[in-house]
């Protein structure tokens, strides 16, 4: 037994048995959000050369499973913040008013959500990872139809085609190869049509699943309408692994193949998003939208790190800001959407001028919203501000000032589009003078605290800097390679 | 640039091309048509052709991979999950729908 399979079978055995519990079944994340929590920091810590061959079958047809630098962060923080998110559910179950069966469904897509986001994190197997990608998508597709169906349907139809596109990637990918394991490609990749064409298509697909600009259409539409503890989940993890999967794709396994220009057509795209989403969500006068069009805003900054990284020979600065950026992203993104749906169940609104005379109310969820705005904006001490600061040092060092713009550009435009949503709790009540009594009720208690320990956590990782650039170095594709030695047979 | 018909079929690239074929028909059915159930349908054409792709690929002239045949039965299940599920959740649209459609009409013509 290793976590690094634990992981993947916990979550499933907790899917199962949520089903089968019923409206009972929500108890168990008591259970699930500790023990995957200690399971997620047993992986951190493991040594450096950690894997896992599953059903000790060998490469190519077995499967890999590998505790690489990405991999620890992402199960880590996936752990913290579907633990955190569920005990947030459990207080205040996720229902639509005369829809009370729907808070019982929302337990088994977690844990499914939660099984194949670590099985993605950690596989290194392509097609495995469409399988993940599938079980995400599921999930993150059956969560949003519990806010529109309407807009799930739309979010399903692009998701799967993103997959099939994927899928035919993959399918080059074995017809040229006969192997689809990202390590084994790495030593075999060359740079001709048939890998170009199978990479293309893998990564438009992917594009599609991390919502980046220009393909983030569906996105704002499903964050915005589902309850809050789904649209969590679906900003903080389900972009989340469609990145993770392009990260292996374009620096591990085709890392000889792809130019500096393609490179920069990511890095540009993800400028565009960067600057399209903080636009958009300036926009917006109901908070959900704002906080979803800041997802297609952050998403960005993820694919603008890519020429970063492939731009230098030492690239572990611009690694480890493109990692935690979307660790911090997951915390903050997961805390702040957690805060919104308290803050507008306490207003029974859900404009951003109805906000007022919150700070009062409920400053517990207040602090949260407004320390989520600190890491997101990348203001110090925070997580947002590590990865933003590793990010810009790496783009001035290579010249490379567009970029640096970009990132200094949309954390003032955050600041704009974050701080109007802030400042409107703190205006006074629109009528009612200085008494927030009639403000709806005071909430404390779990569902307060959930998101303000994601806050804050977005904000330790601004202490924990070095350490966790330690970690995000671990097997990464651009660090002295360390023979993988599987796990013997029990 | 003629292939005898029998190089082709030995090599798979029959199958191949209308596996490409089989795609492309899927995707210019997807933009085209905008019923959800037209568009799941048009997946399902996109997905058929990739599996043909795949399949048809790893047939060589002497003996058959697996491999290509392991990952393409995985594929299917797959597919025929989501399809479930995606179907499933066009049907609860339409039943919305209807179940909204009739007090629409009620209010707008009042009974005799």
């Amino acid at each position: 037994m290793s976590p690094l399979d634990l992981l993947m079978a916990a979550p499933l055995g907790f899917m199962a048995a949520a089903l089968m519990l019923g409206p009972s079944g929500r108890w168990l994340i008591l259970l699930a959000a500790p023990l995957m929590a200690g399971l997620a920091l047993w992986l951190a810590l493991l040594p450096p050369d950690a894997a896992y061959l599953v059903g000790q079958w060998d490469l190519p047809l077995g499967i890999l499973l590998r505790a690489d630098g990405v991999a620890r962060l992402m199960i880590l923080a996936t752990a913290l913040v579907i633990g955190a998110v569920g005990l947030h559910a459990l207080a205040e179950p996720p229902e639509k008013p005369g829809h009370a069966a729907q808070a019982e469904t929302f337990w088994p897509l977690v844990y499914l959500m939660w099984a194949g986001a670590n099985a993605g994190f950690l596989t290194t197997d392509l097609f495995n990872l469409y399988v993940t990608l599938e079980m995400v998508s599921l999930a993150a597709v059956a969560l949003a139809a519990m806010g529109s169906l309407a807009a799930a349907l739309r979010y399903f139809m692009i998701a799967l085609l993103g997959s099939l596109a994927y899928l035919l990637g993959v399918a080059l990918t074995v017809a040229r190869y006969d192997t689809v394991d990202v390590i084994l490609l790495a030593q075999v990749a060359e740079a001709d049509l048939a890998t170009l064409l199978a990479l293309g298509l893998m990564t438009a697909g992917l594009l599609i699943k991390a919502a980046l600009f220009p393909m983030h259409g569906w996105l704002p539409p499903a964050h915005a309408a589902a309850p809050a503890p789904a649209s969590a989940l679906l900003s903080a993890i389900a972009v989340k692994l469609g990145f993770v999967i392009l990260v292996r794709l374009w620096f591990e396994a085709f890392a000889a193949v792809t130019g500096p220009a393609a490179l920069h057509v990511l890095g540009g795209l993800g400028a565009a998003a960067v600057i399209y989403g903080s636009i958009q969500a300036m926009r917006q006068d109901r908070l959900k939208p704002l906080v979803a069009y800041s997802t297609v805003a952050q998403v960005g900054y993820l694919f603008l790190a890519f020429p970063l990284v492939a731009g230098t020979v030492e690239p572990s600065g611009a690694w480890a800001g493109m990692t935690l950026h979307g660790v911090a992203h997951m915390l903050a993104k997961a805390a702040m959407f957690l805060a919104a749906g308290l803050m507008l169940k306490a207003v029974a609104g859900d404009r951003i001028a109805d906000l007022g005379g919150l700070a009062q109310a409920m400053p517990l969820t207040v602090t949260a919203f407004g320390l989520a705005v600190v890491s997101l904006m990348g203001l110090p001490p925070s997580g947002g501000f590590t990865a933003k600061f590793l990010l810009l040092s790496a783009a001035i060092e290579q010249g490379a000032f567009l970029y640096a713009g970009v990132l200094v550009i949309g954390g003032l435009l955050a600041a704009v589009y974050l701080f109007r949503a802030l400042s409107a709790c703190f205006a006074p009540l629109a009528g009612a003078g200085p008494d927030t009594a009639s403000r709806g009720p005071v909430t404390g208690g779990v569902q307060a605290v959930a998101p303000l320990a994601l806050a804050g956590l977005a904000i330790v990782m601004g202490f924990a800097g070095t350490a966790l650039v330690d970690v995000s170095a671990i097997e990464a594709p651009w660090a002295t390679p360390t023979v993988i030695q599987p796990e013997a047979a029990p | 640039m003629d292939l005898p018909l029998p190089v082709l079929l030995s090599t798979g690239h029959l199958y191949a091309v209308t596996g490409a074929a089989l795609v492309g028909l899927g995707l210019y059915a997807f933009i085209t048509l905008r019923h959800p159930l037209r568009q799941l349908l048009a997946v399902n054409v996109v997905g058929a052709g990739i599996f043909l792709i795949l399949g048809g690929l790893g047939r060589g002239p002497d003996a058959t991979d697996p491999f290509p045949q392991a990952l393409v039965i995985t594929g299917i299940v797959v597919a025929v999950a989501l399809t479930a599920f995606g179907a499933a959740m066009i049907v609860r649209q339409a039943q919305t729908r209807a179940a909204a459609k009739p007090a629409a009409d009620d209010n707008e013509n009042p009974a005799p």
